[in-house]
């Protein structure tokens, strides 16, 4: 640490955010607040058929409604280019929510797609309108039903970022010779998004330069599918996004709302705001895969891990979707001698999945560390110690060094902090009164990528700091972190820095995902505060200011800033931040890197009714360094809020007959409750991972991890039965 | 939401004619779920007639001991009144049990007894459903049936009644008094929803053009030691599962008084008549009570999805006769 970071010491003290008093006053303004003179509303008219082609659009009930501008259909849409094909070489085009060229042809690819939109004066006339317009189809066979449509799943393909498989010594073998073994099948349900703002768009057209506010992870990615879409060079699209309310991967990729505002505002030649309802939300925005999951583990009578299988199934949208990493974990957590991964998906004819907080290790984690409760259990060992006892020193399938990995530290100083030891092994031996009670524990484990971002940085005469930087800011803490750390890193006050995001009209920033965006952001900005107090350094030598405050050298030196920018948004410099990352992600290749952590769970389980209640939490993380430690463990308490969810109650209802969602709604798609959630105590290790920037790992997502596992081992301990279906609801548990 | 004509009323008469004659129009009470089915265009009155500042909000004591309650009432406002909380514990339990507290601020007693279904076949426009569209079939009958009747269920509809507070009222044995320009009826509380049989889409058997103005309570001694108890997929914020209302008096070993209601198993609020019977005079032991529960459930039907419900609904009773026996004893 230098002299000047220990002077303001921002780094690590939990500091207020930034955006705190305008979002909690009302004055922070979302996508769906921002006014243009003449602004007109739009609402999307959704397939309700999962397959097939529209024969007759008619619009004229709809076009009767007073205040309705326009009802744009197949038939009288503004031409649209097509989304681009995926590709590695150009990271942009994997932001397509799906490949549909929507309101470009008659064919309709899943139940909900938008068929039409109506453009009108007011919401409520769009609304209204949008009932009214009357579409006939004629139907195709289609394929909805993921549990019969298993059997055709095929292997999953992967890719040097991110394998979809692994294989290590002789799985099958192992398992088949192995003293003691457990087998099962585990199953997760389809998961919506459910952001607290619903994805939203302001589009207005001056000739051919578009402006978007849109609620968007991506500012950048979406800037390019847009100006592709609409056949406009990229430096005509400004996405303005400062405030999101909630992304979760829900708004990482473009769906179609954002497309169909833009195209709805050409069409009309007037600025329009299309605001999904919850429903929308639902049928345009894809959500987490369901899945079907095989672990298999083998071992010896003293719990060493012999075999470990993991194969799972997973589903895609005939039209593009995510698959996730379901195996990752299992390729990491365990040191068995023989390892078989495996993951296949099969394409059916509804809503592309997509990314939600930890695609793959969210539903991965709940089959693997409910497999090694479930073997401990088989064992009789305590399932810490089994754990522990498979704990690996190098990565179990490559024998790469970790960067980093306390998971026996979490472990030991969660059990203090839950008081573990508190608890009786045998199943259904503990109870208080009615309530049957239980205690399970789970790792949590998330991967970690590091990408690079452009930033500028400037220090003015009068002391103040500005970065400037297009990165997201969903309610994280973002722009509060990285605040703190140029800071420290110029020796300001916390204070005396701001800094600018949200804005592709900035420096650009890679999307926020994959738990990658503070690390990256904070390594650019490290750079350029380093390249400024260079600076400082000698204009403190020509000035004869050694050893004075930045705000008196540049005084001294009559010079109003200096400013440093690391990377370029320049036709050359995108080329050579492209090189930059390929050399950092093959440098980063060497070791495994990856956020971990330790779940403590308590349940009650009333007897009668099976009614099942998590009453403690305790997880303990290792996260590196943490900077700020109240957005730090707001973001690890959110994403276990969202993992009880998992346990407990989420799950999006596809009728399995024809593939259309029936509970798009928050009153019937049952997310946690205040009352669901105890209070929950997270804590980290807080030591700094050497391989980071400033030590710290990103934290958005490692908190989901293992959260659905640790409750239902603590239902089994409560009780004696093995849930392996989520959600955990009573029915599952009641005698 | 489709556009509608609307009109206020300061006074039932003028409330009650607002509305004579036009069969698509629909009272506004606290809007907490009409409003809703309008956003989902699942009900699409012509005119709304806007009866908040009606003078129906008193909760009064009725020279015979019983309790009249406006229609108007908040349901907040009702939970917690002393009347309700000291004498028909029951009631206030039910309302605290439903909803959330935003809610309760704005719904009304007379709204609460007309909550349509949660069905979700019924919410859905571009499903066939009995009740919203009569005639068109019901696609909740292979569909997902979790959250549907197994008491009570027709051919034509699988649908739930999702009230709370009307659990308790059919317990309670209250009487719904309405009134249209034809003049006032009080229709008794266990008469007031219908079952679907052939016509899911008539839910109650109040005529179109009246208005509910006030529920009466009668004085019920029993149930100064009553219970609701709810069990639901969240800890709070979701209709039930199986829920059951439930007052008892033992005296020695003997159950001397009983009643029973079930919610979330019906079309109706469903009063317990079998189990009371068999309950009264019975031994007040867990034996018994297993007995009553299982002669109520006898003719419990079921789909693939809510078979739970029926031996979930029978050791929620046993549960709660359990409670209540502790609970009297204890008093």
């Amino acid at each position: 640490m230098t002299a000047l970071q220990q002077r303001t010491g921002s780094v690590g003290t939990p500091v207020d955010r930034v955006d705190g008093v305008a979002k909690t006053t009302g004055t922070a303004r979302f996508s769906a607040e921002h006014t243009y003179p003449g602004l007109t509303y739009a609402a999307v008219v959704h397939a309700t058929i999962s397959r097939g082609r529209i024969t007759a659009i008619d619009t004229t009930r709809a076009a009767d409604i007073a205040g309705v501008i326009k009802v744009i259909t197949p038939e009288n849409a503004p031409p649209l280019k097509p989304a681009p094909r995926v590709s590695m070489l150009n990271m942009s085009s994997i932001v397509s929510g799906t490949s549909v060229n929507y309101l470009q042809d008659n064919e309709v690819h899943w139940d909900g797609q938008p068929v039409a939109v109506v453009v009108a004066e007011t919401s409520e006339a769009a609304k209204e309108a949008a009932a009214l317009v009357d579409v006939t189809y004629r139907t195709t066979e289609s394929s909805v039903d993921f549990v019969t449509a298993r059997l055709q799943a095929q292997v999953q393909k992967g890719n040097p970022l991110l394998p979809a498989g692994a294989k290590k010594g002789d799985a099958a073998a192992a398992l088949a010779g192995a003293a003691v073994s457990v087998d099962a099948e585990y199953t997760t349900p389809p998961y919506n998004h459910n952001a607290l703002e619903p994805h939203s768009t302001t589009a207005a057209w001056d000739g051919d330069r578009l402006t978007v506010h849109d609620a968007t992870q991506s500012i950048g990615w979406f800037r390019t599918h847009l100006a592709l879409r609409f056949g406009i060079p990229e430096a005509n699209v400004r996405v303005i996004a400062p405030y999101v309310g909630g992304g979760f991967g829900g708004k990482a990729f473009v769906w179609p709302g954002t497309v169909l505002a833009a195209l709805a505002a050409r069409a009309t030649g007037r600025p329009v705001r299309l605001t999904l309802t919850r429903e929308g939300v639902y049928r345009t925005v894809g959500g987490r895969t369901p899945s079907i999951q095989r672990v298999a583990l083998g071992a010896t009578q003293d719990g060493k891990l012999t075999a470990l299988i993991h194969q799972s199934v997973a589903r895609v949208g005939r039209t593009g979707g995510m698959p996730e990493q379901i195996t990752t974990q299992s390729r990491h957590l365990y040191a068995a001698e023989n390892i078989l991964l495996e993951q296949r998906a099969v394409e059916q004819d509804v809503l592309p999945t997509t990314s939600m907080r930890a695609p793959g290790e969210s539903i991965g984690t709940f089959a693997l560390e409910s497999a090694i409760d479930e073997l401990a259990d088989v064992l009789g060992i305590d399932p810490i110690d089994l754990r522990m006892h498979n704990e690996p020193d190098r990565d179990p399938v490559d024998g790469k060094p970790f960067a980093h990995r306390m998971l026996r530290e979490a472990y030991a100083e969660g059990a203090r902090r839950f008081g573990w030891s508190a608890r009786s092994p045998q199943p259904r031996s503990m109870n208080d009164g009615r309530w049957l009670v239980g205690m399970g524990v789970a790792s949590a484990f998330h991967p970690l990528m590091l990408f690079t971002s452009n930033v500028t940085v400037r220090l003015s005469a009068d002391g103040t700091v500005l970065v400037r930087c297009g990165f997201q800011e969903m309610g994280m803490g973002g722009a509060t972190v990285q605040g703190q750390i140029a800071a420290d890193a110029l020796g300001v006050p916390f204070d005396a820095v701001r800094v600018e995001y949200g804005d592709s009209a900035l420096p650009s920033a890679p999307m926020a995902g994959g738990s990658m965006q503070t690390a990256s952001v904070a390594n650019s900005i490290l750079e350029a505060c380093a390249k400024i107090r260079a600076s400082l350094e000698s204009l403190a030598k020509r000035s004869g200011a050694v050893g004075q405050a930045p705000k008196a050298v540049l005084a001294k030196a009559g010079v109003p800033h200096v400013e440093a920018a690391v990377g370029s948004d320049t036709r050359l410099g995108k080329v050579t931040g492209q090189m930059r990352m390929m050399r950092q992600v093959m440098r980063d290749r060497r070791y495994l890197r990856a956020a971990t952590g330790a779940h403590f769970c308590e349940v009650r389980v009333d007897q009668d009714t099976g009614e099942l209640r998590v009453s403690r939490w305790t997880s303990v993380f290792d996260v590196g360094r943490v900077i700020n430690p109240k957005t730090a463990g707001s973001q690890l308490r959110g994403g276990i809020i969202m993992g009880i969810g998992m346990a407990l109650a989420e799950e999006t209802l596809f009728d399995p007959r024809t593939g259309r969602i029936m509970n798009p709604s928050l009153a019937e798609y049952h997310l946690p409750v205040h009352a669901d959630i105890p209070a929950i105590d997270v804590s980290w290790l807080g030591d700094p991972d050497p391989t980071m920037p400033l030590g710290l790992l990103g934290l958005g997502e490692v908190g989901i991890t293992g959260v659905a596992a640790a409750v239902a081992n603590a239902v089994h301990h409560a009780t004696g039965r093995r849930v392996r279906d989520l959600p955990i609801t009573l029915d599952k548990l009641v005698p | 939401m489709k556009s509608f004509a609307y009109v206020s009323a300061r006074d039932v008469p003028t409330a009650v004619s607002a509305i004579a004659g036009s069969p698509n129009a629909k009272f506004l009470g606290g809007g907490t779920n009409l409003v809703d089915l309008m956003r989902g265009n699942i009900e699409q009155p012509d005119t709304i007639v806007d009866i908040t500042r009606l003078p129906l909000t008193g909760v009064d004591l009725l020279p015979d001991g019983g309790v009249r309650i406006g229609a108007l009432v908040r349901n907040s406002h009702l939970a917690a009144h002393p009347l309700i909380r000291s004498r028909y514990p029951v009631l206030s339990q039910a309302i605290l049990l439903g909803a959330s507290a935003q809610l309760r601020n704005m719904a009304t007693v007379g709204g609460n007894l007309l909550q349509r279904t949660r069905c979700l076949y019924f919410y859905d426009t571009a499903a066939a459903c009995n009740k919203r569209a009569p005639g068109s079939g019901c696609d909740a009958i292979g569909g997902f049936n979790r959250n549907h009747a197994i008491l009570g269920v027709s051919d034509n509809c699988l649908a739930t009644h999702p009230s709370d507070m009307c659990v308790a009222l059919a317990m309670l044995d209250a009487t719904v008094e309405v009134e249209s320009t034809r003049g006032v009826r009080r229709i008794p509380m266990n008469e007031f929803h219908v079952l679907p049989g052939d016509t899911p889409h008539v839910e109650t058997s109040l005529a179109a053009d009246e208005l509910v103005t006030a529920v009466e309570l009668p004085s019920v001694a029993v149930a100064a030691n009553s219970r609701y108890r709810k069990v639901r997929d969240r800890a709070s914020y979701a209709f039930a599962l199986v829920s059951v209302a439930a007052a008892l008096e033992v005296t020695g070993t003997t159950v001397t008084q009983v009643r029973l209601a079930l919610g979330g198993v019906s079309a109706k609020p469903w009063r317990a008549t079998k189990a009371e019977e068999v309950l009264l005079g019975a031994p007040a032991t867990e034996e018994s009570f297993r007995q009553a529960a299982a002669a109520e459930l006898a003719a419990a039907t079921a789909r693939p999805g809510n078979e739970f419900k029926i031996g979930l609904a029978e050791r929620t009773i046993v549960a709660v006769l359990r409670e209540l026996v502790t609970k009297g004893d204890a008093a």
